[in-house]
């Protein structure tokens, strides 16, 4: 379809809310994510025809009843495979997964994997609280060790996932990083993941404030966001601190924290670059309390092949071979061996 | 070569009618390849054929071993059959385990061509036979059986004494000299076979001394048969009468490769497959990721639950979404299946059953999921489920099933099997310009009213939605796995709302029924009893009833290719019958469907054995039924 002489379409984030109220508790860091997720999408000069919203189960995955777009509610962790269904049948589509990290870590652990690593042409909010909220709050595959919940009365035993590593290992050539509470980085973040060709995935520390209130706390308050996280600009120096007198540098491969001064100024430290591989697994790496959490993009490389694309330019292939041997469905039907009864 | 080598043998031809002839050996040796060639010659000097392969799962079971062998049976005749046929009147057995394996389904003085170079100690140990026995020098099975002993691998390696390939692929040729002989038994051309071995061997291959190698053996058998005065008669099967036409041979897994090819283009829509590889089902997957060029996208998933939402995925955003897969895989796709249900999207899910529970024999037939494609999801959730009745009718019931699929906005299980998947039959090609075209509509920007979209708005008629496409402006709507308001798609939770969708969508359903051909009853309208079936048991089914009839009796039998919704004429014609009989491949699943529907008291024969039922099976048990007068 060709969009050339049609003016962009201009919208306003109110054009991209559907008519149906919003019934996430009061408080919930999902409102934030909607409100960035409006914001940015009516800032891309995209028809709204041309969005798919996809979700999984859960509370965040009631996402896109909330948008004026087109949108699917699937069953529980399957919504990467249903969205490589849709780009397969029309590549055309700007295609959104919303969904949290039960869905898209736990049972549909393996289709997010496989998504990922077949680098499908869409993007993925991977809203994280670290807890199951629509359920009433079981521990989450990303819950920290010992967590307390209504299944885990004596604390849970098993290690939390690392959403970011895991994209890393499978392939992800676009990762992100924000929180529930930085609707402006969102909507940047947002504007890249959907110039990006390929699978992007942009983690949120999102507070379920019913099940699992303050849980990123840490990260996400006035007074600790400085501290605890730092903001990555590519070709920058990593730099945080409530008095930006800290930096992280590299020392053997790992990652320490440094104060500036005494001998360690601006220069001894890592410069962000995004496009290094390596450096994105080590960035993955850094957790609160250790070292701050990075937030922003930790990974974008463009120029590798999506899976749509290459999909496509086989069936071209195909059927320029076609042509030229002159297959056709009537051939098909008669296969190498017939024989006529007269 | 003399391109007529038929009738050149000094012996007389004895005339028959229909012969069961039965390739056996190890997975290894080439026993598929050799049915398959004698399945093609036969259909070409035009009598009826039905094949059966018969495979173990493992790819090489260890050589010699009873579980690894492999057989290829086929029936052809000289008039129309429908099955494979129940006992074999030629065996060829390549090794004792073949003999082993095979030997209770040789009819009483039917021929057994035994490679006798196989049945060394070694060998007959390992399957079982006791120490000094070999059942080739048994006197009971020699006055039971006629025994051919035939050293065919020291005659095949003599054959190709001087040939520059190595003893492994000499070995390999063996397959070549049993068919040779079964070509020469029944006056077959060897021709095709000829070609063949050119134009792969010597083609794609690139080796040419194997295909001489193969032609040269195919050829010493043949010979062998003519000069070794082993055998005192030829055999000859005439050509079956049958309607004009250009025919091809085709089994139920590439019949349905070529329907969704033909669906593409009927419905001018790209079919998306996505699969996970199974047995049986596999090969429509193959099959199909050789036709880009035709219309058909396929996507191997990373599992079967995967397949099943990228299809749901595919027919949301305009395509036609199909998936194939076995019981197992059936199981899997269940909560998928209610979802495509609950969102009313046509899509197509094969189901090529296999001898169950679990994994079960995957290379073994059965139809035994018939209750899980009509019942086997969460909530009320009908959708249209279809049976194809032979491998052919695996063209025609995929096309229909793509036609219901997207007339009636829904999900439509086509329930093929191992035995019809596998199993080939002579296949008369249909013209393109026969096929009607599929109508498919999508709704545009005008759909809209007062401004406002109604995805679950339907047809007054079908009760189906509109298929609206994501990318038409105005028509941005959501629909999902949460129960849906009437008219809008909203979310709702209003109990009177729940329950008039439920109804509403199993309304949408039994409508098919409108569409659908009536149940046909071959042989009386009405009479003593009605054998029942569906699926694959066409074959013995009809075959059975014939000779029923034959045999004077008041037998008629219908054969069902609509599962759900049924044919609106199923009870008028149940009735007009004394006793209903249901013959299936599992424990009564169809009957317990009619019993409680109609109140009618059908009586089952039941086969769970991993094969295909055999003719007189149901002769037999009819007879004794209507013997017993219960």
């Amino acid at each position: 379809m060709t969009t050339a002489n049609i003016p962009l379409p201009s919208y306003t984030p109110r054009d991209f809310a559907s008519d149906q109220d919003v019934r996430w508790c009061p408080g919930c860091g999902d409102y934030a994510v909607l409100t960035g997720v409006r914001k940015a999408l009516a800032g891309l000069g995209i028809p709204r025809e041309k969005f798919v919203f996809i979700s999984g189960i859960g509370c965040a995955a009631r996402f896109p009843y909330y948008m004026n777009t087109y949108g699917l509610h699937t069953i529980h962790g399957r919504a990467p495979a249903v969205a490589t269904g849709v780009k397969l049948a029309n590549p055309d589509l700007h295609v959104f997964i919303v969904s949290g990290d039960g869905d898209l870590l736990s049972i549909g652990g393996n289709h997010t994997i496989h998504a990922i690593r077949r680098n499908v042409d869409m993007t993925i909010i991977l809203l994280n609280n670290r807890i199951y909220g629509l359920t009433k709050g079981q521990y989450s595959p990303t819950s920290e060790v010992g967590k307390v919940t209504k299944s885990t009365p004596m604390g849970s035993l098993d290690f939390p996932m690392n959403p970011l590593a895991v994209a890393a290992a499978a392939g992800c050539q676009f990762i992100a990083r924000t929180l529930d509470v930085d609707v402006k980085m969102l909507e940047t973040l947002i504007a890249r993941a959907v110039a990006h060709k390929g699978t992007s995935i942009i983690e949120v520390y999102q507070d379920c404030n019913i099940f699992n209130h303050g849980s990123f706390f840490y990260a996400s308050q006035k007074e600790t966001r400085e501290a605890n996280t730092v903001t990555l600009e590519h070709g920058k120096p990593l730099i945080f601190g409530p008095d930006r007198d800290r930096g992280i540098r590299i020392k053997g491969g790992t990652l320490t924290s440094a104060r500036l001064g005494d001998g360690v100024d601006e220069s001894d430290l890592l410069v962000h670059d995004e496009t290094d591989p390596n450096l994105a697994f080590l960035l993955t790496q850094m957790a609160h309390p250790a070292l701050p959490e990075p937030m922003g993009v930790l990974f974008a490389r463009p120029g590798a092949a999506t899976y749509d694309e290459l999909v496509f330019s086989q069936i071209a292939q195909a059927k320029m071979k076609s042509a030229c041997k002159g297959d056709t469905l009537e051939h098909l039907l008669h296969g190498d061996e017939t024989w006529v009864v007269e | 070569m003399s391109q007529t080598m038929t009738g050149t043998g000094a012996k007389p031809a004895m005339p028959v009618g229909a012969v069961v002839i039965r390739f056996a050996g190890d997975s290894g040796d080439g026993m598929q390849f050799a049915g398959g060639e004698f399945a093609s010659t036969s259909a070409i000097v035009g009598n009826d054929i039905a094949t059966f392969p018969d495979f173990p799962a493992e790819i090489r079971a260890p050589r010699g071993t009873t579980f690894g062998v492999s057989g290829f049976q086929l029936q052809f005749s000289s008039t129309d059959i429908h099955t494979p046929g129940d006992m074999v009147n030629v065996l060829l057995a390549m090794n004792p385990a073949a003999l082993k394996v095979n030997l209770h389904d040789v009819e009483e003085g039917g021929i057994i061509i035994a490679d006798s170079d196989e049945f060394t100690p070694v060998n007959l140990g390992k399957c079982g036979y006791p120490a000094g026995y070999n059942p080739l020098a048994d006197e009971t099975l020699n006055a039971k059986y006629q025994i051919f002993r035939v050293p065919m691998s020291r005659l095949t390696r003599e054959a190709l004494a001087g040939i520059n390939i190595g003893t492994k692929d000499m070995d390999r040729c063996r397959n070549m000299f049993a068919l040779g002989i079964a070509y020469w038994l029944y006056q077959r051309p060897i021709d095709t076979t000829l070609e063949r071995f050119d134009a792969y061997y010597g083609g794609s291959k690139k080796r040419p001394e194997v295909a001489a190698a193969n032609a040269m053996v195919l050829k010493a058998g043949y010979y062998f048969g003519e000069t070794a005065e082993l055998f005192p008669t030829r055999y000859e099967v005439a050509p079956a009468p049958t309607r004009p036409g250009t025919y091809r041979r085709i089994s139920g897994n590439h019949a349905i490769v070529l329907a969704l090819a033909t669906v593409a283009a009927k419905a001018n829509k790209d079919v998306v497959f996505a699969g996970y590889p199974i047995t049986p089902a596999s090969e429509i997957l193959h099959g199909l990721a050789r036709l880009k060029h035709l219309g058909v996208r396929t996507f191997q998933a990373e599992d079967e639950i995967a397949a099943m939402c990228a299809a749901i995925g595919a027919s949301y955003a305009g395509q036609l979404g199909v998936t194939a897969t076995s019981g197992p895989g059936l199981a899997l796709k269940s909560e998928g299946l209610g979802l495509a249900v609950i969102y009313e999207l046509p899509l197509l899910v094969f189901d090529v059953q296999r001898a169950g529970p679990s994994t079960g024999m995957p290379t073994k037939t059965e139809q035994a999921d018939l209750l899980q494609a009509l019942f086997g999801r969460p909530g009320e959730c009908p959708c249209i489920v279809v049976a194809p009745a032979t491998p052919s009718d695996c063209f025609d019931m995929t096309i229909e099933a793509a036609r219901l699929a997207i007339r009636h906005m829904t999900p439509v299980i086509v329930l093929s099997d191992g035995y019809i998947a596998n199993g080939a039959e002579p296949w008369k090609i249909p013209s393109l310009e026969s096929i009607a075209e599929i109508p498919v509509s999508h709704p545009g920007p005008e759909a809209r009213v007062n401004g406002v979209y109604q995805p679950y708005a339907r047809d007054e008629r079908t009760l189906a939605r509109p298929w609206a496409l994501p990318g038409t402006p105005g028509l941005e709507h959501r629909i999902g796995s949460l129960e849906k308001q009437h008219l809008t798609g909203n979310v709702s939770y209003d109990p009177a709302n729940h329950e008039a969708m439920v109804k509403l969508r199993q309304e949408k359903i039994d409508r098919a029924a409108a569409t659908i051909p009536p149940l046909e009853v071959r042989g009386p309208e009405s009479g003593d009893v009605l054998i029942l079936g569906w699926g694959s048991t066409f074959g013995a089914i009809a075959t059975a009833g014939d000779r029923l009839r034959e045999a004077g009796l008041s037998v008629s039998t219908a054969h069902l290719r609509y599962l759900n919704p049924m044919p609106s004429n199923l009870e008028q014609v149940l009735r007009r019958f004394g006793k209903v009989v249901i013959p299936e491949n599992n424990l009564g699943q169809l009957r317990l469907i009619i019993r409680s529907r109609f109140l009618i008291d059908a009586r089952g024969i039941n086969h769970v054995r991993g094969r295909s039922f055999r003719v007189d099976s149901i002769v037999n048990e009819v007879r004794e039924m209507m013997d017993t007068k219960g």
